[in-house]
């Protein structure tokens, strides 16, 4: 992220700067200017090439794509000539179902931000004691479900927390507790879901705070240990306010990561028991693919889909505008040293 | 005292891979009636057998060798190149690329599948696992190029003007000087891609919607499932299968990974 961020400042200062180049020559040796600096690059436009192509084709076009398509009636085949202006968006906009799945992906972006990455800091300052033995091994088990089949974690935690014979219950049931029916009854299905999406997600999570814990220097802690502060007035004197410009970014990534929760609902429960888990990325996947529906709405599916892209890329500004300020803010608190 | 919190924690980590290891080694009646059960009875290898030759399993892990060792082929060529030309050269347009580049990432995946599934569906791929490759591996290069960047950002000058002083070409430079240094970024962006390849779901899903001899393991699962739902210990067998490789490659890589993972927080 800070490369991205970095890189992205630079250029976009770059690009200001080279828009108001002072010394202005003349229109046409400008002109010239860029043709022979275009040809003189033609090297490294024929690198570039792949990877602007793969990037028209398969990022850009389908933004561009997803517009045109909303407002067609459309099952995929044939011409686009069915068009319905606004319908589609009118349609979702006032389809419950819609907003349900809406707010089910928030729940989940709730608890990626204040369950995962509040847990996986509790890991993380656990397992970076170097004294701790066997931190390694741990480490490592708490991290395999994030390189695990996505699908096949939803489909095993399935078998895991089946009312009937599934191990979970049996072991309720075995203590004396009565079984949890967890994913076919509506008030437990979603925090089923999210649980172990949690569970899934937690390891990455902890690797980035660990990564963010290793940069604040060992010398900090000692010397707060000699002016006789406490591991708790440490934490909250050194820990937190070092590791906050780092907490921001992590919280955004966890943030983002939360809506490609479509494998983990899709194979647990595939949005049910009545609508109780569906996120807009199992509505939508719905509506255009799946085989229930007989016929396939790609207008109406692309229309929703669009209506959530909005509201995500708004979101990820507004976090990415704060991302910069707190960035400013710390460079300038070390400025001033 | 730490270990009195941590161990039952891990245990939770632990469970369903050992339940899924158990349960693909022991005859199906022992997992449905064992419950939380892990110590197996008796030894067999029918799951295995089950999952491998009748759910056609041998087919879904040859399909998702092909098409992860594409991807990650594809991603590093491409994010190579375009790492190389963006950090060494200063064309004109380049801002513009970048911001395209970094302003695609918060692009959620399943937002963009249908216009996706419908251009390579245009191109008369659909059905293919040229179409699960091309759109796997046309998404998602933004980390592996600014690893790529910042890479050949940091080598000096001097190295590719001696390389042309002896005569090599761009293309000559690249590959015979300028790739082969880069190797550290290479090997974290091949098992990043990997383990993405590997582990995907929803482009394969929607790709072998009307082709179920091409699903990978991931999709193969899935439908499994869906028509044996009480087949436990199929089930286990084929997640053993999906998930080892993928484990044995992270235990083996890891240390790139976990650096990659560090990289793109630290900066």
């Amino acid at each position: 992220m800070t490369a991205i961020e970095k890189i992205d400042l630079a250029e976009a200062d770059n690009a200001l700067s080279e828009g108001h180049e002072p010394p202005g020559p003349p229109e046409r040796k400008k002109n010239d200017d860029l043709w022979s600096r275009m040809k003189a690059h033609r090297w490294h436009y024929l690198f570039v090439a792949p990877m602007v192509i793969t990037l028209l084709l398969f990022t850009l076009w389908p933004i561009v794509a997803s517009w045109g398509y909303g407002f067609f009636d459309w099952n995929g085949f044939g011409p686009l000539e069915d068009w319905v202006g606004l319908d589609n968006f009118i349609e979702a906009a006032t389809d419950p179902a819609y907003w349900n799945s809406f707010g089910n992906t928030f729940w989940f972006a709730f608890a990626s931000v204040f369950i995962q990455a509040p847990l996986a800091l509790l890991f993380a300052l656990v397992l970076n004691n170097p004294k701790l033995f066997g931190r390694n091994v741990y480490r490592v088990l708490i991290f395999i479900p994030v390189v695990s089949t996505t699908a096949v974690v939803g489909l095993v935690f399935a078998v895991l927390l089946d009312t009937n014979r599934g191990p979970i219950n049996v072991a309720l049931e075995a203590i004396g507790l009565d079984p949890v029916n967890f994913l076919g009854s509506s008030s437990t299905a979603l925090a089923t879901v999210i649980a172990v999406e949690t569970w899934r997600g937690l390891g990455i999570t902890m690797i980035y705070w660990l990564a963010a814990l290793q940069t604040i220097p060992v010398e900090l802690y000692d010397a707060a240990k000699i002016d006789g502060a406490g591991r708790f007035a440490s934490f909250r004197s050194i820990t937190i306010p070092l590791l906050m410009p780092f907490a921001i970014i992590i919280l955004l990534l966890t943030f983002i990561t939360s809506f490609n929760a479509f494998d983990i609902v899709q194979t647990m429960t595939a949005g049910g028991p009545n609508g109780a888990t569906d996120i807009v990325a199992t509505y939508i996947y719905r509506y255009a693919f799946s085989p229930e529906q007989f016929i396939p709405r790609f207008g109406y599916a692309s229309a929703a889909a669009l209506l959530f892209g909005v509201v995500i890329m708004a979101l990820s500004l507004v976090q990415l505008i704060i991302v910069r300020r707190v960035r400013r803010r710390a460079a300038g608190l070390e400025g001033s040293k | 005292m730490t270990h009195l919190i941590m161990l039952p924690l891990v245990f939770l980590w632990f469970y369903p891979y050992a339940w899924s290891v158990v349960s693909s080694i022991r005859p199906q009646s022992e997992t449905i009636l064992g419950g939380a059960n892990l110590i197996p009875q008796e030894f067999t290898t029918e799951n295995f057998e089950r999952a491998w030759n009748q759910a056609q399993f041998d087919a879904y892990t040859l399909n998702t060798v092909i098409v992860t060792i594409s991807v990650v082929f594809l991603t590093i060529a491409i994010s190579s190149l375009a790492g190389y030309a963006l950090a060494r050269g200063r064309m004109p347009g380049k801002s513009i690329i970048l911001i395209a580049l970094v302003g695609s990432m918060f692009l959620p995946k399943g937002f963009t599948i249908i216009p996706v599934y419908l251009l390579i569906d245009a191109m008369g791929l659909n059905n293919s696992l040229m179409a699960i490759i091309l759109a796997e591996a046309g998404s998602a290069h933004v980390m592996p190029i600014l690893l790529y960047m910042g890479f050949f950002a940091t080598i000096p000058a001097e190295m590719e003007e001696a390389a042309k002083v002896d005569g090599a070409g761009y293309f000559r430079t690249f590959w015979s000087v300028m790739f082969p240094m880069a190797m550290p970024v290479t090997a974290t962006v091949a098992i990043f891609s990997f383990i993405g390849a590997w582990n995907g779901f929803l482009t394969p899903l929607v790709f072998t919607l009307n082709a179920p001899e091409l699903r990978t393991l991931g999709v193969g699962i899935y439908a499994f499932f869906g028509e044996n739902t009480i087949d436990w210990g199929g089930l286990a067998a084929a997640a053993v299968i999906a998930v080892l490789p993928v484990i044995v490659v992270f235990l083996w890589l890891q240390k790139y990974f976990v650096d990659g993972i560090a990289g793109s927080i630290k900066g």
